[in-house]
């Protein structure tokens, strides 16, 4: 059986730059798999050019998903079947409140797939189901996106989305940043209860902190546009000790 | 027979007569030569079998408009117009009949499917005559007769029911013969012959229009809106309005329609004139969708309308709510006299441009008396290589004590060949006048469309989206079922605006 997530000797360029020199990283279901390194060292170039952000420039290698070809989909098809990037910095959209945008987006998805759109009360049903278990007020659901959330609210946004999307690949990009310790633990709690044997989940993160209540089953370390070491969760913990460094010579 | 096929058989025939003689002017074929005089002025009364007074009415104006000058303050740019070179009366018969829809431009029909416009409908909109013999043999212009079919069994129910309520809606040209009185004391008296250019050539060769007189404390009974909408479709490009809500009445209406209309005029200019007594209240809501050009920038309809409101009485209050989507020129800034104390003007605008379309749209409010009220919402948004202005006028007379205003002007920009320009005017004559503005520019950026379409909306739900977010204020102005309508227009109006 394929991968869920086969990216293989990925080169990417950013306006004449190269960011990603051949990076490769196999992604089953069931799977969390944590990437961990320095900044700058490709870990959000490798989200973005999965989710198909614009500006990335492709120039050698390929990305198969659920064995297709992921690098010739539009961004929009590859959310359709089951690509779901949860963001670093959440974008506030005025005027559009929470519940359209959820409905408008997983109705779009639907549609996408061949299946029927939710009917109003199934979907505030399961809204609301989902919202309760991420301690999300309904009240936050109609303001507009994102709009003057606080960054918890925000990322609980993300992982609610993530909740009712009910995506194959789930990646987490430096979910953990701007959290405090609580705001941290309800949104990974939030995450965990989405790991299931269906899914995959792949975590971009800094530190550690975040691995310790999202426990990965791998963990990769990129450094300079590769992935330079694999292992287990304990390479975290070991990372945690030793820092970076020690990677930065292996990957020149 | 079955009941319901009764009544339709009914309407049918009650239709035909209807048509002859309600609310449609029957144009004859015959057409003026090419040009402006006297002489053609006078051939347009005479059509209107109009009384002595109002070709005086008209000639004045002509003679006045051939002393004025074209007006060029207007951020806009187009090649001069002949006035010479156009016709003046056969204008609103211009629309070419057409077989069936084939013939049509399939972008049009893309438009009417997204808007989830009925297919007779279509037809009428793009201007399709079925021809003779088709279907059941009916007369030539078979799919006119049944749209008022559609339209005249609505339209005959909301006759009867405005003429219980004492209410007058009828066209201009009808109004002038049957309540000529009426006519003559509001016609003219916020927008004077002498206003404008294009005003004064609207005075001197207008061709029809409605005309709304709600007597003293009627509500009137309904949205004067899905009416017009069916009988919209042979307005001409000079068209005259006149609205008067008496003492503690209320009206609201609705010009225009979501569809783009065929159109072969390419220069329109309005008047439109509203009359609010003491304690009346107008809302006036235009969607506007005419033919913008192609994507190179030729063709297209030149829009110069003149719109202003008078708020006469005390307490009372007019509220424009405007959808501009189409033409190639928008000239247009509905305005608000606060005449009476305490009395109250609204403008609420959503003007979009892309391609290569010019808006130059605003208001202005004018306060002349105490404790007057005025709020303006602005909503921009200029895409493709268009320019979009707001450009407006707050201004408190000396006498206008205690007068308030409130203006937000938000313009978006999509992509970055476009323009958006805000010109606001402030005058205040009176120490006790207080005036809030506030104006923002921004674009949609990048990262919002990349998190939408992550999300899995296309590139295009994902502009509309956030456009709709955008002037989401100024769309919940408009009556309900419009608001829907609308909201789509809006995404239309804006596809492949973005790369």
């Amino acid at each position: 059986m394929s991968a869920l997530l086969e990216v293989r000797n990925l080169q990417v360029r950013v306006e004449e730059r190269e960011i990603l020199h051949g990076l490769s990283l196999t992604v089953n279901k069931g799977e969390v798999h944590a990437i961990m390194g320095p900044n700058g060292s490709g870990k959000s170039t490798l989200s973005h050019v999965v989710a198909g952000k614009p500006g990335y420039e492709v120039t050698g290698g390929e990305i198969l998903f659920k064995g297709e070809d992921l690098l010739k989909m539009d961004p929009d098809e590859r959310a359709a079947k089951g690509v779901f990037l949860a963001f670093q910095y959440p974008v506030e959209i005025p005027g559009v409140a929470t519940m359209t945008f959820l409905r408008t987006a997983l109705n779009a998805q639907r549609k996408a797939r061949g299946e029927s759109e939710y009917s109003t009360p199934d979907f505030l049903k399961k809204v609301r189901e989902v919202a309760a278990s991420l301690n999300i007020p309904q009240e936050m659901l109609r303001r507009g996106v994102n709009v003057g959330f606080s960054g918890g609210e925000k990322k609980r946004n993300e992982v609610l989305q993530m909740a009712l999307f009910e995506p194959s690949l789930c990646i987490l990009d430096e979910m953990d940043s701007g959290l405090d310790i609580d705001a941290l633990r309800i949104a990974a709690d939030g995450v965990n209860a989405l790991r299931s044997s269906e899914r995959a989940m792949v975590v971009i993160t800094h530190y550690q902190r975040l691995l310790n209540y999202i426990v990965p089953d791998f963990v990769h370390v990129m450094s300079k546009g590769r992935v330079v070491k694999s292992g287990g969760k304990e390479l975290a913990l070991e990372l945690e000790e030793s820092g970076y460094a020690q990677f930065e010579d292996q990957a020149a | 027979m079955p009941a319901e096929l009764e009544t339709v058989e009914r309407v049918r025939r009650i239709d035909v007569d209807q048509y002859r003689y309600g609310f449609e002017t029957i144009i004859e074929s015959d057409k003026a030569p090419k040009g402006l005089s006297e002489d053609i002025v006078r051939f347009i009364s005479a059509k209107k079998d109009e009384p002595e007074w109002m070709l005086e009415w008209r000639l004045e104006a002509y003679r006045r408009w051939l002393t004025m000058q074209e007006p060029t303050w207007a951020r806009v740019d187009y090649p001069k117009i002949d006035y010479q070179d156009l016709y003046y009366y056969s204008a609103p018969k211009q629309k070419k009949a057409l077989a069936s829809l084939d013939e049509v431009d399939p972008e049009i029909l893309k438009t009417y499917e997204k808007l989830g416009i009925p297919l007779r409908e279509q037809e009428i909109l793009a201007g399709v005559v079925r021809p003779e013999g088709e279907a059941d043999g009916e007369a030539p212009r078979r799919v006119a007769v049944d749209a008022v079919f559609d339209s005249v069994s609505v339209a005959t129910t909301f006759q009867a029911e405005l003429k219980k309520a004492g209410v007058i809606f009828m066209p201009i040209s009808h109004a002038l013969r049957e309540h000529p009185d009426l006519v003559k004391k509001y016609l003219g008296t916020v927008v004077p012959t002498t206003d404008n250019f294009f005003a004064t050539l609207n005075s001197a060769v207008f061709s029809d229009g409605s005309f709304v007189y709600v007597p003293p404390g009627v509500r009137c009974p309904m949205e004067l809106s899905t009416y017009f909408r069916i009988n919209e479709r042979n307005t001409g490009q000079f068209e005259r309005t006149l609205i008067i809500a008496d003492k503690g009445s209320y009206v609201s209406y609705l010009e225009g329609c979501t569809a783009p209309q065929r159109d072969e005029n390419q220069l329109h200019a309005a008047v439109v004139e509203l009359i609010a007594l003491d304690d009346a209240e107008i809302k006036y809501s235009t969607v506007q969708n005419w033919y913008p050009g192609n994507s190179e920038g030729k063709g297209g309809v030149y829009n110069f309308v003149t719109k202003r409101g008078d708020c006469r009485g005390k307490n009372s209050k007019i509220s424009w709510t405007q959808v501009e989507t189409g033409s190639a020129i928008t000239w247009k800034y509905p305005s608000c006299i606060l005449r009476g104390d305490n009395s109250r003007g609204e403008f609420y605008s959503i003007a979009i441009s892309n391609g290569y379309q010019q808006v130059d749209s605003g208001t202005k409010m004018i306060h002349l008396g105490k404790n007057t009220t005025s709020r303006i919402i602005s909503k921009g948004i200029a895409a493709g290589k268009s320019q979009n202005t707001y450009r407006g006028l707050v201004s408190a007379h000396r006498k206008a004590t205690g007068s308030r205003n409130f203006t937000a002007c938000d313009s978006l920009l999509i992509g970055d060949k476009c323009g958006a320009h805000t010109v606001p005017y402030v005058e205040a004559k009176n120490s006790s006048a207080l005036f809030e503005h506030e104006a923002t520019t921004s674009k949609i950026s990048e990262d919002v469309l990349f998190y939408c379409v992550q999300r899995g909306l296309s590139q295009e739900e994902a502009v509309g989206l956030v456009v709709n977010g955008f002037v989401r204020d100024v769309l919940q102005q408009l009556p309900m079922e419009f608001a829907v309508e609308a909201q789509k227009l809006i995404s239309i109006s804006l596809e492949g605006s973005v790369g």
